[in-house]
């Protein structure tokens, strides 16, 4: 994308000096990025590295402890009715209550997100992620992998502009995550969704996302295309970058002046 | 802004009627404990009224308050149990990230409670009526009034328990059904507040739920001036239910700090 056009695209979230610490222990070192619609970027970094919980400050369900943070040019828990109901969530550690069906928990949800024709709405995306047959199943007895794809069900229920993802394919053998990894790429590239991804799977991040924020420790210590991390720090696949991070191998001083 | 969005209130509640229409155990669970209660302290109050039968209206004020401290309880569990539920299935987020608010949240436990009350109350009352001749109808208009102060101050103590499991997560659980156990001796259920220890008095006109059960006993005893109970109940709910919704601000702001809101999830 050439620099003039990029500048007119929307900027969906802005995040600036944002901290987090949990009373002495710091798990955001002031990160600030900014995402653009229609972008797929992946949050990327070792247990611990600050990623569910900025994930979570982009929610609303964490407060910072400095830094802005703006969605749609919103406040996310000042205005968070309005940035909840164009956004949404799944993650492999929520789960929708199992004492009810699976298509009884979608309508539930759909309600609540206020989808009109929600009949037809769910129909749609259950057979988009081939769960069409566990509609009438309690949602309490899904195996990791059918559960997973339910919970994507959710969190496309209302047509999310933002889709954060916080690490949904943990739970998944590779094949099904395989699976999951392409449904949502074309998901994404029909609705040009704008998608925030974490993981510690260096597959699903060079897949999916066109853009990588490397996370270490609560700092954002490189962010670009893969193949730009790549070349950065010499090494031939993400999981090598990764591993030498994990390990302190290499220096990890912030890359060049990318940031904005 | 308008806070509380009905179809979303609907949405919420549907969720309990596909649990309470499906499963039989939790309509049970609704249903047999208070009419255990209601059977057990019936013939308790008759076996009493054998041993010394000068005063007869001693069963109709342990019936009356069998079935008037059901509706409290109910009120607050309706509220500290829905929260729990969503802790319990790793729904909780799923919620917070749904664009709804917390009144409607809240708006929605009323109704569901509201709902279960009014069936429970109308059971027991029929049990009551059948297997002990007490007709709650006796109380007649003070009843409302009444009713509405028990499920006024069980709403603010189940919000109360709620904002205390954000505060203090898992540990804090058993609260849901403790805390109208603990307020009971204070309450003046059984026994008017002339049986407590003198310093335990203050404690108990304290208590919202106190003047209800006092004028519920008025009533039944043909007193029907019982204005000054309904008025002080209302002014102290009143002061509760604000003081609770502070704290639960609080308290939601807190777990939000301390990132608790995940945690309790995992
Ligand atoms: N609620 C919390 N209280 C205290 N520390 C927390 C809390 N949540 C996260 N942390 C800490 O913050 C850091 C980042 O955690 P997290 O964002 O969950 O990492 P990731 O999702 O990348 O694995 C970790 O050191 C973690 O222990
Ligand atoms: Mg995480």
């Amino acid at each position: 994308m050439a620099a003039d056009i990029e500048s007119e695209v929307e900027t969906i979230v802005s995040v600036e000096k944002l901290h987090k610490s949990f009373g002495k222990a710091v798990a955001i070192d002031e990160i600030s990025f900014q995402i653009k619609r229609g972008e797929v970027v992946g949050l990327l970094g070792a247990n611990g590295a600050g990623k569910s919980t900025t994930i979570q400050i982009l929610l609303g369900l964490i407060a910072q402890t400095s830094g802005k943070v703006s969605i749609f040019g919103m406040d996310p828990w000042k205005k968070r009715v309005a940035v909840l109901q164009r956004c949404n969530f799944s993650s492999a550690y929520v789960a929708l209550p199992y004492n009810l069906k699976v298509i009884e928990n979608l309508d539930v949800f759909a309600q609540l997100y206020g989808v009109s024709n929600r009949k037809k709405k769910i129909e749609e995306l259950l057979q988009l992620f081939e769960v069409d047959h566990l509609a009438q199943k309690m949602t309490g007895g899904l195996s990791s992998g059918e559960s997973t794809r339910v919970n994507l069900c959710k969190a496309l229920l209302n047509d999310p502009e933002f889709l954060l993802l916080d690490e949904p394919t943990a739970s998944l053998d590779p094949d099904i995550a395989d699976k999951v990894r392409k449904l949502l790429a074309q998901v994404q590239a029909e609705r040009h969704m704008t998608v925030l991804y974490t993981s510690h799977n260096m597959r699903d991040v060079q897949e999916l996302c066109q853009r990588v924020l490397f996370l270490h420790q609560g700092k954002i210590i490189a962010e670009g295309s893969s193949e730009a991390i790549l070349s950065h720090f010499g090494q031939e696949t993400l999981e090598e970058v990764f591993i030498a991070i994990a390990r302190n191998q290499v220096t990890t001083s912030l890359l060049s002046g990318e940031h904005n | 802004m308008i806070l509380v969005r009905p179809d979303r209130v609907m949405g919420l509640c549907n969720r309990y009627f596909y649990i309470y229409t499906r499963s039989g155990f939790r309509l049970l669970d609704v249903i047999f404990w208070p009419v255990m209660d209601l059977v057990v302290w019936g013939l308790i109050a008759k076996y009493f009224m054998r041993l010394n039968s000068d005063n007869p209206t001693a069963v109709s004020f342990l019936l009356g308050a069998i079935i008037f401290f059901n509706i409290l309880n109910r009120a607050q569990q309706s509220i500290s149990v829905s929260f729990l539920e969503d802790l319990w299935s790793r729904n909780l987020l799923n919620a917070f990230v749904a664009p709804i608010t917390v009144a409607e949240f809240v708006a929605s436990t009323f109704v569901v409670g509201l709902t279960q009350i009014f069936a429970v109350s109308l059971i027991m009352s029929v049990l009551a009526f059948c297997l002990y001749t007490f007709n709650i109808l006796a109380i007649s208009f003070a009843l409302i009034p009444l009713f509405l102060n028990l499920l006024f101050m069980g709403w603010s103590v189940g919000m109360f328990t709620t904002a205390l499991i954000f505060r203090f997560g898992h540990q804090a659980e058993a609260l849901a059904w403790a805390v109208p156990f603990l307020i009971q001796p204070v309450s003046a259920v059984f026994y008017p507040v002339s049986v407590l220890p003198d310093w335990l008095q203050p404690v108990a006109y304290m208590v919202p739920a106190t003047y209800v059960f006092e004028g519920m006993r008025a009533v039944l005893s043909g007193n029907v001036e019982i204005a000054s109970y309904l008025l002080k109940a209302a002014g102290l709910n009143i002061f509760y239910f604000i003081a609770i919704s502070i704290f639960f601000g609080a308290m939601l702001n807190s777990a939000r700090e301390r990132g608790a809101l995940a945690k309790l999830v995992l």
